[in-house]
C-alpha cells in the first residue's frame, strides 16, 4: 500500500467531483430537498380533520356539543349538510372525512332517557387516519358526556361523588409534545446518508470504465485498495459533511431536540459510512456502466431503507417474517442510533448492540469491497 | 521504485494463446525483442494486435503460453511489470475533465514521481507535447495530436524501459502523426524498447522489426527491408487493365501467377518471373476480353508482402482438414 497513490487517486477524484456539477448537486443539494420534502409531507400526526355536521335538532345542547369539535385541533368544522344525499355527496366528494349526524330528538332522549347517540360515518380509505379520527371523536363525545353527568350530578347535590374515581396522568418522555415529526426526521438522516452515500460511490469505478479510463488505471502499479481507499476517501469526506448538514436542518428548522452529542453523531456516521461507501463501490465494481450502478444502488438503498429500517413505520408493529427481515437491513441500526442520540442524548453504552451490528456489518462489507475490484479487463 | 534511467529491457514471448470463449484472439504467437528495438504490430482490425498488448502489459491473462518482460513473467508478478512499462491504450485515455497538468501529476503519483523529480520530468513532457502554454486547458479542449502526445508523455513520466502503444495514431493529422513518430525514434535511440501497433502501412517503414499479424497468428516477422525482399516469392508486376473484375479473376486463374490483387485502380500480380509473364499474360488475358495498356515490374511494397502474405495464410487454413 503507496500512501502516495492513494492520495493521487483522492486528489484526482476530488477534481472530478468538484468539475462534475451532478455529483456536487446529489452531494449537497439532495439532502436538502430530502430533508424538507419527507421533514414536511410525512407526518404522521393527524390534526385538522374535515367534518361535515347534519344537526337536525339544532338545540342549544346538539351546539354544545358541535361547538366541541370545532374547539378541538384534531377537528375543522367545514359544513353542514342537510340530509343524506348531501352527507354522502360531501364523503364522496372528499370534502369532509367523518359526517356527525346530531338525530332530531337528541336533547329530548339525552333528557329523559338518560341516553343518547350521535352517530358518525367515517371515510375509511385511510384506515389509520380513520381509526385516529374515531378515536379523537370518542373522546370530545366522552368529554362532552362527562361534562353532562357531572352537571346533573351536581344539581342534584352529589359534587363528590361526580368526579371520577380513576385517573390517568400521562407524562411523555423524549418525544415531549409527541410530534411525529421529532420520531421520523432522525430517521431521515439515516436515509439521506444511506441513499446519497451509495448513489456517489456506485458511480466511481464504473465512470472509470465507461469512460475509457480504467485500462490506462490497470497498466499502472496502482493496487486495487488504492483505487478503493482513495476514491472513497472523498466520499466519506462529503458524507460526513452531509450529516452534520442534515443534522442542522434538523436541529435548526425543525425544531428536533438534539440531546446527544457531536462526537456520537459523527462518529456512528463515520461508522454507517463505511458500509454505505462500501455498498455502493461493490454495486460499482460489479455493474461497470454509471446509469445500472445508480439504478442498483438506489433499488437496495431507497426500499429498504423506507419501508425496513423503522425510520416512520415501527418494526415491533410489523409481522414477525419482516420483522426479521429488517435486522438485515443496515439502516435500522443506524435509525435506532440517530433516534437514541437525538431524542434520549444516548451514549455509547446505551447503544451497544445497534453499534456493534454496524461493525460487523463494516468489515464484511469493507472485506467484500476490498476483493471485488481485481485489475484484468474481463 | 522507478527505473533510473531508460535503459531498454528485453521482451520474450513464448506460444501465448488467448481464447475468448470459442473465439482465439492470438493463436499460439512466440518472438524475442531486444532492448532499443521498435517493434511494429501490423495488421487488419481484429488480428489480434491489441490482444496481444494487452496480455503483454497484464491487462488481459494468457489463456496459455508465457511472457517475460524485464525478465519478470507478466501473469505471475503483473504489478512488478507495470513499474517497468508505459502503456498508451487504443482508446485515448487520459481524463478529460482534468487539465494537462493535473493528468500529468495523477500519473505522477501513481508512478512515484514526484517532487523535483516531477517537476523536471512534466516540464520536458509538456515541452515534448507542445503543450508549455496550454497546462492548465483542460484534457478534453485539446486538439487529438496533442491529446496524442499528452498521452504519451504520462505513459513515459516515469522513464519506462519498455513502452506499449497500442494504434497511438489512428485519428491523429499526418502531419501529428510524423511528430509523432519522431518522438517514438528519439526514444528507441535512448534504449526504450517500443511496441507498437499499427494498420497504417506508411507507419510500419519506421520500425526496426515487424510482426505481421493475422486472425490471431503471426504471419511474418522480420525488418521491413527483409518482409519486402524475401517474404514474396517470385517477382511482382503492376498492371493497367480494363474491365478490372474480370482481369482480376483471370489473373488468378492464370499459369505462372501466384497472386493478384487490386491497389486503386492498378493490380499487382505475383509471378514465378516477370519477364515470361510480360511475355505471356496479355494474349492469355485478351482471349478472355481483358485489354492490358500497360505491364511493369516493381519493387514489393510492405502492402504487397501483407497482401501475399494474408492470402497464404488464408490459403493454407482452408486446406488444412
Amino acid at each position: 500500500m503507496s500512501i502516495q497513490r492513494l492520495t493521487a487517486i483522492a486528489r484526482k477524484e476530488l477534481i472530478q467531483i468538484w468539475r462534475d456539477r451532478r455529483s456536487l448537486w446529489i452531494a449537497l443539494f439532495m439532502p436538502i430537498m430530502q430533508m424538507g420534502l419527507i421533514g414536511y409531507g410525512a407526518s404522521l400526526d393527524i390534526k385538522h380533520v374535515p367534518v361535515c355536521v347534519s344537526d337536525r335538532e339544532g338545540s342549544q345542547e346538539s351546539q354544545d356539543l358541535l361547538k366541541r369539535f370545532q374547539a378541538s385541533v384534531y377537528f375543522d368544522l367545514v359544513g353542514s349538510v342537510a340530509d343524506d344525499r348531501a352527507l354522502t355527496a360531501a364523503i364522496d366528494s372528499g370534502r369532509c372525512r367523518i359526517a356527525l349526524v346530531v338525530p332530531p330528538d337528541f336533547s329530548r332522549t339525552l333528557r329523559d332517557a338518560g341516553g343518547s347517540s350521535v352517530q358518525a360515518v367515517v371515510d375509511g380509505t385511510d384506515d389509520n387516519s380513520a381509526n385516529v379520527a374515531i378515536a379523537y371523536a370518542q373522546a370530545v363525545i366522552s368529554g362532552y358526556s362527562a361534562d353532562l353527568r357531572l352537571d346533573f350530578m351536581r344539581q342534584r347535590g352529589l359534587g363528590a361523588q361526580a368526579a371520577a374515581p380513576l385517573a390517568v396522568e400521562p407524562r411523555v418522555w423524549f418525544n415531549e409534545d409527541l410530534q411525529s415529526r421529532a420520531f421520523i426526521i432522525p430517521g431521515v438522516v439515516a436515509m439521506v446518508m444511506a441513499l446519497i452515500g451509495a448513489l456517489l460511490s456506485s458511480l466511481t469505478i464504473a465512470r472509470e470504465w465507461e469512460r475509457g479510463t480504467m485500462e490506462l488505471l490497470i497498466s499502472t502499479p496502482v493496487r486495487p485498495m488504492e483505487i478503493m481507499l482513495g476514491k472513497l476517501v472523498p466520499y466519506f469526506g462529503i458524507g460526513l459533511l452531509d450529516a452534520a448538514l442534515c443534522a442542522t436542518i434538523a436541529v435548526g428548522w425543525f425544531q428536533v431536540p438534539f440531546r446527544g452529542s457531536l462526537v456520537m453523531l459523527l462518529g456512528t456516521a463515520a461508522l454507517f459510512l463505511i458500509v454505505v461507501l462500501g455498498v455502493g463501490y461493490i454495486i460499482s465494481v460489479l455493474t461497470r456502466n454509471q446509469l445500472g450502478a445508480s439504478q442498483i444502488a438506489l433499488l437496495v438503498t431507497l426500499l429498504p431503507t423506507t419501508l425496513l429500517s423503522g425510520f416512520a413505520f415501527p418494526i415491533d408493529q410489523m409481522p414477525a417474517p419482516i420483522r426479521v427481515l429488517t435486522y438485515l437491513v443496515y439502516g435500522r441500526y443506524y435509525v435506532t442510533i440517530l433516534k437514541a442520540i437525538f431524542l434520549k442524548g444516548a451514549g455509547p453504552q446505551d447503544l451497544l448492540a445497534p453499534i456493534l451490528a454496524l461493525v460487523v456489518y463494516a468489515v464484511a462489507i469493507g472485506a467484500l469491497a476490498a476483493r471485488a475490484f481485481r485489475k484484468r479487463l474481463v | 521504485m522507478i527505473a533510473s534511467s531508460s535503459v531498454g529491457a528485453s521482451v520474450v514471448v513464448e506460444r501465448l494463446v488467448k481464447r475468448f470463449g470459442a473465439f482465439t484472439a492470438v493463436d499460439d504467437v512466440s518472438f524475442g525483442v531486444d532492448p532499443g528495438e521498435i517493434m511494429g504490430f501490423l495488421g487488419p482490425n481484429g488480428a489480434g494486435k491489441s490482444t496481444l498488448i494487452r496480455m503483454l502489459c497484464g491487462l488481459l491473462r494468457p489463456s496459455s503460453g508465457r511472457a517475460l518482460i524485464a525478465g519478470l513473467d507478466v501473469a505471475r508478478d503483473p504489478e512488478a511489470v507495470r513499474q517497468h512499462i508505459g502503456y498508451m491504450s487504443q482508446r485515448f485515455s487520459l481524463y478529460a475533465d482534468l487539465t494537462v497538468l493535473e493528468n500529468l501529476r495523477f500519473f505522477g503519483g501513481l508512478y512515484g514521481v514526484e517532487g523535483r523529480e516531477f517537476e523536471a520530468r512534466s516540464a520536458w513532457a509538456l515541452e515534448m507535447a507542445g503543450l508549455l502554454d496550454r497546462k492548465s486547458a483542460l484534457t478534453s479542449e485539446l486538439a487529438s495530436g496533442w491529446k496524442q502526445r499528452l498521452a504519451l508523455g504520462c505513459a513515459v513520466l516515469h522513464r519506462p524501459p519498455i513502452l506499449f502503444l497500442d494504434e497511438p495514431t489512428s485519428g491523429v493529422d499526418p502531419i501529428a502523426r510524423r511528430a509523432f513518430w519522431e518522438l517514438i525514434q528519439q526514444m528507441a535511440a535512448t534504449g526504450v524498447t517500443v511496441f507498437v501497433s499499427t494498420h497504417y502501412m506508411d507507419e510500419a517503414e519506421y520500425c526496426h522489426r515487424l510482426a505481421l499479424m493475422d486472425r490471431g497468428r503471426l504471419v511474418g516477422l522480420g525488418a521491413p527491408e527483409e518482409l519486402r525482399h524475401h517474404a514474396l516469392r517470385g517477382a511482382l508486376l503492376e498492371m493497367d487493365c480494363e474491365p478490372v473484375g474480370a482481369a482480376l479473376e483471370a489473373l488468378q486463374a492464370a499459369p505462372g501467377v501466384f497472386d493478384a490483387a487490386v491497389f486503386g485502380s492498378r493490380l499487382h500480380v505475383v509471378v514465378a518471373s516477370a519477364d515470361a509473364a510480360s511475355a505471356e499474360l496479355p494474349a492469355y488475358l485478351g482471349a478472355r476480353g481483358v485489354r492490358c495498356t500497360r505491364i511493369r515490374a516493381i519493387e514489393p511494397s510492405l502492402e504487397d508482402v501483407f497482401v501475399q502474405q494474408l492470402g497464404a495464410a488464408a490459403r493454407q487454413s482452408r486446406g488444412a482438414p
